[in-house]
């Protein structure tokens, strides 16, 4: 039985490969498209808040006001665009969205400071974008701390004091993407999307395209098994695929310097897991569905909108309600993602995602079995057409 | 092994509330090009569909080259030939690609596939165009070289569900040319088609309509036994007024229109002759002709089918 099976596997394959071969669309749509979706959310998918748009209110005019402005001045996180006069021009330039933080410094700033008391200096920022409002809130926090702390050093300096210990020095290193750069931390969550939407809709309309042309009821009348078929078409896209997982690979490291440091073969051996529950769900999709936009549509729904979410690719899968989180349970994508942030960012061996990687084989084989189950003539497939 | 080829017997189907084809038993002798006859949506395809394994039957029974079409259609599969009524091979493979494709899908070795190729070609008429991709042939072609794919395990029975929908008469002829040459070898040839001149060439003729066989024997015999009743042709250019005129004669059995000549059916030749140009001339229309002629299946069709319906009248010329 299986030497039959076999002989079945290779004609159907190497019809698949030419029809894909023919068809120039669907080979740049695996190809291509992967590569130009990278380009296109790796540069614009940037997490990273820098050069926020500031203008500054300075009503003391001091040498002391001015040497916390430049302290502004000199970090890349802001850009000085404006100093303005009085505090009522802020709301004009913000709304414009000319700038999106503001620093205002009190008339009384250095007096209050001479003087030993403490000064309130007035940050305001732009919270329509929240995800720049926050960490531009936080760099801000940051340079008016060490701001304040040196002019403390220094007062106690010029009174003859030692400067005091801090009770507490924190030195925070980042580790396997020291510089926080979000290239680095979405390559594999872009190669997880990227290759489950292409897989899962070519192959999904790999097959409705054949009960639309009428072919697949030709091939349910021959002693065709249904799993030669399934095995049949799976083969060449996982192989198309595994190409355009490689070039996404090759341009991360080109464009975004995202280096593999991991094992390339257990890379390699995820991907192919992964590849495989993929084309599975397009398998799984396309029993159910008739007609090539329903099947765009399935695809579209059960793999763009989970893997973006609910994967972890942007949105951290511990911060989310529990009921969520369960429900990230049954994405592949979720456990790809972690083996994939694993080998490339972190280097690390198969031990610290065994478990991700059983997941996916488990999402594989299930998603096969079922596909090959529901792979029958008749029933739903036979209704279409009832009345001719 | 007996001589019959298909049996069916009380085969069923529905679809929720509707009844597609409705306990219908017939017997298709081995080599027999069986004929199954009847408008869109009478339920032709339908009951091929089931013969092939494609459709589980409601209730009945059917055995396919001697093996249940319910309880081994992997058997049944390996002895049938199908050939649907949309054009199922792929249009971007080329005609060898093909060819080869449906060989290995029937389980064919290389080398059979190779020798049964020139075959296919020959029988095909594609000698000359064997790399041209599929989409290129024109209908004709497509049809005959979907026909050597579905023999090309030269199985007992073939199904052919509509197969010369949409071909010009010359290609339609030749594939009924093909169709002989299969049964002249002991295929069973089963075939469906609305195309009533066509059922002349079948041996063995089912007709079936809204689910039910209506008729059935060879054309010979249908013509025969259905229609006793002598038709006569009444040619005029005004045919349309002229069906009207006849229509509500009680002497009139059945009517129906052909362009611009009229079947109406009488009891009587000689006394029909009289009332009809009677009548007409009533209505100031002089026929150009009144023509005994020897029924067309087509003619048998209608009148089956008025039969069904309990009523008489005008039939509209078969679809």
């Amino acid at each position: 039985m299986k030497i039959r099976l076999i002989s079945f596997i290779g004609p159907v394959m190497r019809k698949e490969f030419r029809q894909i071969r023919r068809d120039s669309r669907s080979l740049i749509f695996m190809i291509f498209i992967p590569a130009f979706m990278l380009l296109m959310f790796g540069f614009a998918l940037n997490f990273d808040v820098k050069h926020i748009p500031l203008a500054v209110v300075d009503q003391d005019g001091s040498r002391t006001s001015r040497d916390l402005v430049d302290k502004f001045r000199t970090t890349e996180y802001f850009d000085l665009k404006a100093e303005l006069g009085r505090t009522g021009d802020i709301d004009g330039l913000m709304a414009r969205d000319r700038i999106r933080a503001a620093l205002v410094i009190p008339e009384t700033f250095s007096e209050d400071l001479l003087a030993g008391r403490s000064p309130s200096v007035q940050f305001i920022l732009d919270g329509a974008n929240a995800m720049s409002g926050t960490t531009g809130a936080g760099y801000a926090a940051a340079i008016l701390q060490s701001y304040s702390q040196k002019i403390t050093f220094e007062a106690m300096e010029r009174r003859g004091l030692m400067g005091p210990t801090l009770p507490l020095r924190t030195e925070v290193r980042v580790w396997y993407n020291p510089e926080l750069r979000s290239a680095q931390f979405l390559l594999p969550g872009l190669m997880a999307f990227i290759l489950m939407v292409i897989l899962t809709t070519s192959t999904a309309f790999s097959i409705v395209r054949e009960k639309e042309r009428g072919t697949m009821e030709q091939l349910h009348v021959s002693p065709l098994p249904p799993a030669a078929l399934i095995i049949g078409k799976l083969i060449p896209y996982a192989l198309i695929s595994l190409v355009s997982a490689h070039s996404v690979l090759a341009l991360g490291w080109l464009l975004f310097g995202v280096a593999v440091k991991g094992n390339y073969f257990l890379l390699l051996l995820t991907m192919i897991l992964f590849l495989i529950s993929g084309l599975g769900q397009g398998i799984l999709i396309s029993t159910i569905a008739r007609t090539q936009l329903v099947a765009f549509l399935l695809s579209v729904l059960t793999t763009i909108l989970p893997t973006f979410i609910l994967s972890g690719f942007v949105f951290p899968v511990r911060n989310m309600p529990v009921v969520i989180q369960a429900v990230t349970y049954f994405i592949p994508a979720k456990y790809f993602l972690v083996a994939l942030r694993a080998i490339i960012l972190k280097g690390t061996g198969i031990a610290a995602f065994w478990d991700q990687a059983l997941f996916l084989a488990g999402f594989a084989v299930l998603t096969l079995a079922l596909s090959v189950a529901k792979f029958r003539p008749g029933g739903e497939d036979g209704r279409r057409r009832r009345a001719r | 092994m007996s001589d019959l080829s298909i049996e069916v017997k009380s085969l069923t189907k529905k679809f929720g509330g509707f009844t597609a084809v409705d306990g219908v038993s017939f017997e298709v002798g081995r080599g027999s090009i069986f004929g199954f006859l009847g408008a869109n949506g009478a339920g032709k395809s339908t009951t091929i569909r089931m013969l092939c394994g494609l459709l589980d039957p409601t209730s009945g029974t059917a055995t396919v080259g001697g093996f249940d079409v319910g309880r081994e259609p992997e058997r049944v599969k390996r002895v049938i030939g199908y050939m649907s009524q949309k054009f199922s091979l792929y249009e971007d493979l080329t005609v060898v690609e093909n060819i080869r494709f449906f060989g290995g899908v029937y389980g064919l070795s290389k080398k059979a596939i190779e020798a049964r190729l020139p075959w296919v070609l020959e029988m095909a008429g594609l000698r000359e165009r064997e790399r041209s991709l599929t989409k290129t042939l024109s209908v004709g072609w497509k049809q005959r070289l979907a026909l050597g794919c579905a023999v090309l395990h030269e199985p007992e029975i073939v199904f052919l569900d509509e197969p010369t929908g949409g071909v010009d008469p010359a290609s339609r002829r030749r594939f009924w040319e093909l169709i002989n040459e299969l049964s002249e070898r002991k295929v069973t040839v089963f075939v469906t088609t609305h195309y009533l001149d066509e059922a002349e060439y079948c041996n063995d003729i089912r007709l079936i309509h809204a689910g039910r066989i209506v008729a059935g024997g060879s054309p010979r015999e249908l013509k025969d036994e259905v229609i006793r009743n002598p038709i006569l042709e009444v040619t005029s250019e005004r045919a349309v007024d002229a069906l009207e005129a006849l229509q509500k004669e009680p002497w009139v059995l059945e009517t129906s229109i052909f362009g611009t000549s009229l079947h109406v059916s009488v009891s009587d030749e000689t006394e029909g002759r009289r009332l009809i140009r009677a009548r007409l001339a009533g209505a100031g229309i002089v026929p150009e002709r009144i023509d005994r002629i020897v029924p067309s299946l087509e003619d048998v069709f209608i009148h089956k089918i008025e039969e069904q319906s309990g009523g008489r009248g005008s039939g509209e010329a078969a679809p």
